[in-house]
């Protein structure tokens, strides 16, 4: 029987509540986008236009260029760029770690291989905050202040990243270990040849999510930047905004808002065939 | 030359009060260009045993040498064998090329002579045309084709078959049985084929290992195997259906169990008075169950001659050129 013949009273119900959702989630990104392309006096006014106004260009190129005048902030492009390296680092040494340690606990026998597994997994536990201050210590008592590396060498080994490598190498079957053996192949050409192409999909998925973590890290380049040139946009955005002594530029802050949007959706939308063409291909 | 000797190997796992020891003590002497195969029920020690000529596991004791060389403790890729697994373990990422040429490009053969082989492999396989593909594109009879063309690409001394016809369906497993018979003729390489299903063992080997419990129970051609099984344990795992063993039939000496096959039973007014329990028609014969005194037994009846009725009895007379003795205590065969 065909789908159109049945009409559904309340086929209408699902499609209300999804488009509900999507507006609830995508209305106020609309606004930043709005707010992006007017002056700082229509902002200011309410209530704000709905419509997109005409300053867009203008306020893009101000931020990205100049930054804000009132709170001292630097220009966004090389704010970006500093986010940019950072979760680049992250995700790569978080990545590069992780799989080399699964590699070992899973295709190893050592003296002290599931200790050190527990180990890593305990400290799952302990949240960033925990262990900031001793963290802050160990870095500045070795000279990390306010660089690249003080920014990304402490969040760089990952307990989430080793559990998920870990999990999968456990289903690889040992089959492909004896091929591997009889062919020849040592334990690193294993590594190379075998293992990571078969990677390919829990990769592209933890890069995902770790260059969103690093992206987003506020807290840690809070404490260890001093220096406004290494501030992350992050840190930016919220350092725009005044706490009433003087004038936020709002304008200026929206369009930095969109701006530190769109390089984890792209990030997203790009790893996306990845993961489809993962999933799509399982083995049987 | 790729003889294969083992010498006294014994495999144990653990250690101490907790060891676990799963293969007694098998020697053997392989001839080069045998095709032997090893045969036992699960967990009889057979797999482990080609493991350990493999490579794949320690040996924890005894010897093993292949054309000649001691190979203990030596890496498998030097042990110049070839594996073929019973899940085929095709790298899933390489395509059939890629698959067959992977062990090639590791001994850094010259990229020429790796397309040369991989093709002259392909064609008696009938894989030409599929060297592009990726395994999850192909048939199981494919891959395990693509298996075995990955174990021949390598010219190695030896052969190891892992059960590998065991995830086909029935008439692949025929035809496939009949391509490795095939490949052995035109080859010649020694192989060791392991197997649970005594049907590939008699039709495969020129010479067959009966396994049982970690023990090598009998090592001989499948005409020996199955006139002159040296113990009850190869007389009922070799034949379908197995043999008979009865302690107290007429013929039957005291501390012995005579053994009949199904097969050399005639009908007809025979000494041993049996009571027809049940039938199976298989076409071709059929198949009475019955029983002699106290003990069943199967007699393979000719599909022409008329079915007996249910709760007939029927005369059977072992046939005496035909008729096996074994000792109660042991197993073992008795002389004569």
């Amino acid at each position: 029987m065909n789908s159109d013949d049945y009409r559904d009273p309340w086929a209408w119900l699902p499609h209300a509540v999804l488009w509900l959702g999507v507006a609830v989630i995508a209305f106020p990104l609309y606004l930043t986008l709005v707010a992006s392309t007017l002056t700082a006096q229509e902002i200011a006014q309410a209530p704000m236009p709905i419509l997109p106004g005409s300053q867009g260009l203008a306020n893009y190129q101000a931020a990205l260029q100049t930054g804000s005048t009132f709170r001292m902030s630097p220009p966004v492009s090389s704010m970006m760029w500093n986010s940019f390296v950072m979760a680049l680092v992250i995700t790569f040494g978080k990545i590069t770690i992780s799989i080399i340690s699964a590699y070992a606990v899973v295709f190893f026998r050592f003296p002290g291989r599931m200790a050190a597994f527990w180990l890593i997994f305990i400290t799952l536990m302990l949240p960033v905050e925990v262990r900031i201050i001793p963290t802050y210590e160990v870095v500045s008592d070795l000279g990390m202040i306010n660089s690249f590396a003080g920014l990304t060498v402490p969040l760089i080994a990952s307990a989430t990243a080793t559990l998920l490598f870990r999990q999968f190498f456990l289903t690889i079957p040992d089959e492909y270990v004896e091929a591997a053996k009889i062919d020849g192949a040592g334990p690193l050409r294993f590594f190379w040849d075998i293992l990571l192409p078969l990677s390919r999909t829990n990769i592209a998925a933890l890069f995902v999510i770790l260059f969103i973590y690093g992206w987003n890290q506020y807290l840690w380049p809070l404490l260890i930047t001093t220096d406004q040139n290494m501030d992350t946009i992050v840190l930016g955005i919220k350092k725009m905004i005044g706490t009433g002594d003087s004038q936020t530029e709002w304008h200026l802050v929206m369009a930095t808002t969109v701006l530190a949007i769109l390089p984890p959706v792209l990030v997203v939308v790009l790893m996306q065939k990845w993961f489809v063409k993962g999933l799509v291909e399982t083995e049987k | 030359m790729a003889s294969i000797t083992l010498t006294n190997i014994i495999k144990r796992y653990g250690s101490g009060a907790a060891a676990n020891q799963v293969v007694h003590g098998v020697s053997a002497d392989v001839m080069d260009s045998e095709f032997i195969v090893i045969v036992g029920p699960s967990g009889c020690g057979k797999s482990t045993l080609l493991r350990m000529v493999a490579g794949l596991e320690d040996i924890t004791s005894g010897t093993i040498a292949i054309g000649g060389k001691v190979v203990n403790g030596i890496d498998p890729s030097q042990r110049d064998i070839a594996m073929v697994f019973q899940n085929y373990a095709l790298y899933p990422h390489m395509n059939v090329f890629g698959n067959m040429a992977y062990g090639l490009k590791i001994a850094k053969v010259p990229v020429e002579e790796i397309k040369a082989r991989v093709d002259k492999v392909a064609k008696i396989l009938d894989l030409s045309h599929l060297l592009n593909r990726k395994p999850r594109e192909l048939s199981g009879g494919q891959r395990q084709r693509v298996a075995m063309g990955r174990a021949i690409v390598r010219q190695p001394q030896v052969f190891l078959f892992d059960e590998p016809l065991s995830n086909l369906d029935a008439k692949l497993r025929v035809q496939t049985r009949l391509e490795i018979q095939k490949l052995h003729r035109e080859l010649g390489i020694t192989s060791l084929f392991v197997t649970h299903d005594q049907v590939e063992a008699m039709t495969l080997a020129q010479r067959m290992m009966v396994m049982n419990a970690g023990r090598m129970e009998q090592f001989g051609t499948p005409e020996e195997v199955y006139h002159r099984p040296a113990t009850t344990f190869v007389a009922s795992f070799i034949g379908s259906p197995p043999m008979n063993l009865l302690k107290n039939a007429t013929g039957a000496k005291p501390g012995h169990i005579l053994g009949i096959r199904p097969e050399h039973l005639d009908i007809g007014t025979g000494a041993w008075r049996a009571v027809v329990e049940s039938v199976e028609m298989l076409g071709a014969e059929r198949l009475l169950y019955c029983r002699l005194g106290d003990e069943q037994l199967v007699v393979r009846a000719e599909e022409a001659t008329a079915a007996p009725a249910l709760g007939q009895t029927i005369g059977l007379q072992p046939r005496a050129d035909r008729v096996h003795h074994f000792h109660a205590a042991t197993g073992m065969r008795a002389s004569a």
